[in-house]
């Protein structure tokens, strides 16, 4: 199975640790891996903000970065999302990108869905001492069906048990550009991601969106909270810490 | 209709910082209605609820196809068993029409159930100048009418409010001992109420649906008060939108079965009121005089427009009680009549898109709304087109669509992009120090007031696999 990895703009930037686990696992799973050298972004910050011909440029550009391989996997809920059920309404008036479009999106999957359902990957190498909670972001959960592979694929990991928080499938608020535009009240609805997360007293939590890592953590560690470990489910998966040292 | 839409940032910040809100909407979001609509769904079965949502946008879709035909046939049947249509452009066509009933047929106090489009036309003001008194007959819209404020949510009108704030309302408005339990509270509207409900000579509602086939009107209610309204006074008036029309009595069924699920999570409302033309001879009770007000105040706008999704709405609340920013900022940030998911599209395509920006643009675009949307209307989606057409008449601050220009131009340059992250992960790392957490990210101080910035190791992805792979 040859695979692209689209790595993400924000892994990219701030946790480079999700990208090598998301590879460790892809090919633990048997698949030969290429990650595009010109990536940048799936074009999701404009298409959210209202900027339809910024989005097709960068949906233009992924779908020929990425079309050659059997699979795109991105380990993210969001970006898979926005490749798999956006990229092709963003053509509707353009027959042959929109075939493109349609045909990139039937082979583009979120890492936990590809590595549960197609790769059907059977041992996991990381290992986790303590108990997780996981957040369904909304993207993954309501866009590309994600809600049982991640834990399915937590399940394996050795001396990991999982605790659900009390609301897994409540946004956390982040929204993108929303959490710049209206920050105090994307921070008020993270506090009660967070209420959550605490009151669950996992070691950690656990998601597979780099976005809602972000706001959940940095909300997290305002108020205090400086012990709860925030991961990425690629991370525990493959046994990495997140600091990419 | 008073447009408060533009000052949504600074009503939501008012709300986030007011705690006795905050307590009430926090008991809303946790043991709310959409708790219940999620069990109702369980005991209906997950797969025939989908069922039900795609049958009822199918209905919605055919009745908003052939709307004017419907109407016309509505009109017909109505008319025909005694009933007067009429027909209102703007709220201020409501008002004038309400007012002229009243002064026709001489009437005093109006008893009213719950009606949005009241709301839409300011109605209970222009009826208490001219000498008609209001009185609200739903507990909620009751509660607020005392409080002298709008409705914070289409339902559920005071659920903004707390247990102790009704008791000082009642206290002040009934000059009776304070009650301190809900069902004592409800006894003592309820006594209230009677009264208004025996001498008032004016009902007005609402209509939850239109059936053409029969020119009947439909109301869901669960206190009864709606019956009462409808068929106590001697002049009803029935006032709603020109959507609300649907072809059949069978189409009705089929809609209740999804709206009082969706909406508060029951089989079926405790009350379920059709109206068809005024008392006739053998009918023991109902108004002398029945009239339906059917109202476009922009709807017409929205139809065979990539908009006209929006019209399928049948008004159950279920995108606000789901929505996170509603749960969080309450109703009344949102400036107008219809709050949360739903407002957000109607409001901006209803009073123009200039006049409420921010509305568009206040929701993360999570899509617990489209989920559970009885009729299926993909509210991110509308959303979203609301933004491109911001964006399309020039409406965004320049600073933005500079930074989102200049971004998009730097992502389809690979190399120069790489230049660029690589700059900014070692600026982040800098500004992060030990703990890796920037407490004052640049140009994004909305983010920084309430979070910290988890800066990252200081190296791109792409540099470090560039790096792994050389060695």
């Amino acid at each position: 199975m040859r695979v692209g990895l689209f790595v993400t703009c924000l892994v990219d930037l701030v946790r480079p640790s999700v990208g090598f686990a998301a590879l460790e696992l892809l090919e633990a799973a048997g698949c030969e891996v290429t990650v595009p050298s010109t990536q940048t972004c799936c074009g999701q910050p404009g298409y959210n903000s209202g900027d339809r011909e910024a989005a097709k440029a960068l949906a233009r550009k992924v779908i020929a970065e990425f079309e050659s391989f059997d699979y795109v996997v991105a380990p993210s809920g969001s970006c898979s999302g926005t490749i798999k059920t956006h990229y092709p309404h963003l053509f509707d008036d353009d027959r042959g990108m929109r075939e493109r479009a349609e045909r990139l999106a039937a082979k583009t999957y979120e890492l936990t869905d590809f590595l549960a359902n197609v790769a059907k990957l059977a041992n996991v190498p990381g290992r986790f001492d303590g108990t997780v909670t996981y957040h369904d972001s909304c993207a993954g959960l309501r866009e590309m069906g994600v809600k049982a592979q991640p834990r399915a694929l937590l399940a394996k990991v050795p001396g990991l048990s999982v605790k659900e928080m009390a609301a897994p499938e409540q946004c956390c608020g982040f929204g993108g550009t929303f959490s710049v535009k209206f920050g105090e009240i994307s921070a008020a609805i993270a506090d009660r991601k967070c209420d959550d997360v605490d009151a669950s007293g996992a070691d950690a939590l656990v998601l597979g969106d780099v976005g809602c890592m972000l706001n959940i953590e940095g909300r997290l560690r305002r108020r205090g909270n400086k012990t709860t470990k925030v991961l990425h489910v690629a991370e525990v998966l493959a046994g990495s810490d997140g600091r990419s040292e | 209709m008073q447009v408060q839409s533009m000052h949504f940032k600074a009503r939501a910040s008012e709300a986030l910082s007011d705690a006795t809100l905050q307590a009430n909407l926090h008991k809303f979001g946790s043991a709310g209605l959409a708790a219940l609509r999620a069990r109702a769904v369980v005991d209906y079965g997950p797969a025939e609820f989908e069922a039900l949502r795609d049958a009822s946008a199918a209905i919605r879709d055919r009745g908003l196809a052939n709307l004017p035909a419907l109407l016309e046939r509505f009109e017909r049947e109505a008319t025909r068993r005694g009933a007067t249509v009429l027909y209102a452009r703007t709220g201020a066509e409501i008002r004038d029409l309400v007012l002229e009933i009243a002064a026709r047929h001489g009437l005093k106090k109006a008893a009213k159930s719950k009606s949005m489009l009241s709301e839409e036309a300011a109605l209970n003001d222009a009826l208490a100048a001219a000498g008609v008194e209001p009185i609200e007959t739903d507990l909620g819209e009751y509660i607020i009418q005392l409080a002298k404020e709008p409705p914070s949510h289409i339902i559920a009108p005071a659920v903004h409010k707390s247990k102790d704030e009704v008791s000082d309302l009642f206290v002040k408005f009934h000059a009776t001992e304070r009650k301190t339990d809900i069902p004592a509270l409800t006894r003592e509207a309820r006594e209230v109420l009677r009264s208004h409900f025996l001498s008032a000579d004016l009902g007005i509602s609402g209509a939850n649906f239109l059936i053409a086939e029969t020119g009947t009107g439909a109301i869901v209610t669960n206190e009864g008060n709606g019956r009462m309204v409808t068929t106590l006074p001697r002049v009803h008036i029935s006032i709603t939108g020109i959507e609300k029309v649907i072809p059949t009595l069978e189409d009705f069924a089929t809609l209740m079965r999804v709206l009082t699920r969706s909406a508060t999570g029951q089989p079926i409302s405790n009350y379920v009121s059709v109206f068809t033309g005024p008392k006739g001879a053998l009918d023991a009770d109902g108004p002398e005089h029945m009239y339906f007000i059917l109202v476009d105040n922009g709807r017409t706008g929205l139809l065979g427009g990539e908009m006209q999704e929006m019209l399928r709405c049948i008004r159950c609340g279920a995108c606000m009680n789901h929505c996170p920013v509603y749960k969080t900022v309450g109703g009344h940030s949102y400036g107008l009549v219809y709050p949360g998911p739903m407002g957000s599209v109607l409001t901006p395509s209803y009073v123009g898109l200039e006049k409420a920006l921010d509305l568009p643009h206040a929701a993360t675009l999570c899509n617990q709304c489209g989920v559970v949307c009885p009729v299926k209307i993909p509210l991110p989606d509308l959303l979203r087109t609301l933004r491109e057409k911001q964006v399309d008449r020039g409406l965004r601050p320049p600073a933005e669509r500079l930074a989102l220009r200049l971004w998009a131009w730097v992502a389809q340059r690979p190399a120069l992009y790489a230049l660029g992250t690589r700059f900014a992960a070692r600026f982040l790392r800098m500004l992060g120090g030990g703990d890796r957490m920037v407490s004052h990210l640049p140009f994004a101080g909305g983010w920084s007031k309430g979070r910290e910035f988890p800066s990252g190791p200081g190296r791109t992805f792409r540099e470090l696999y560039a790096a792994r792979k050389k060695s």
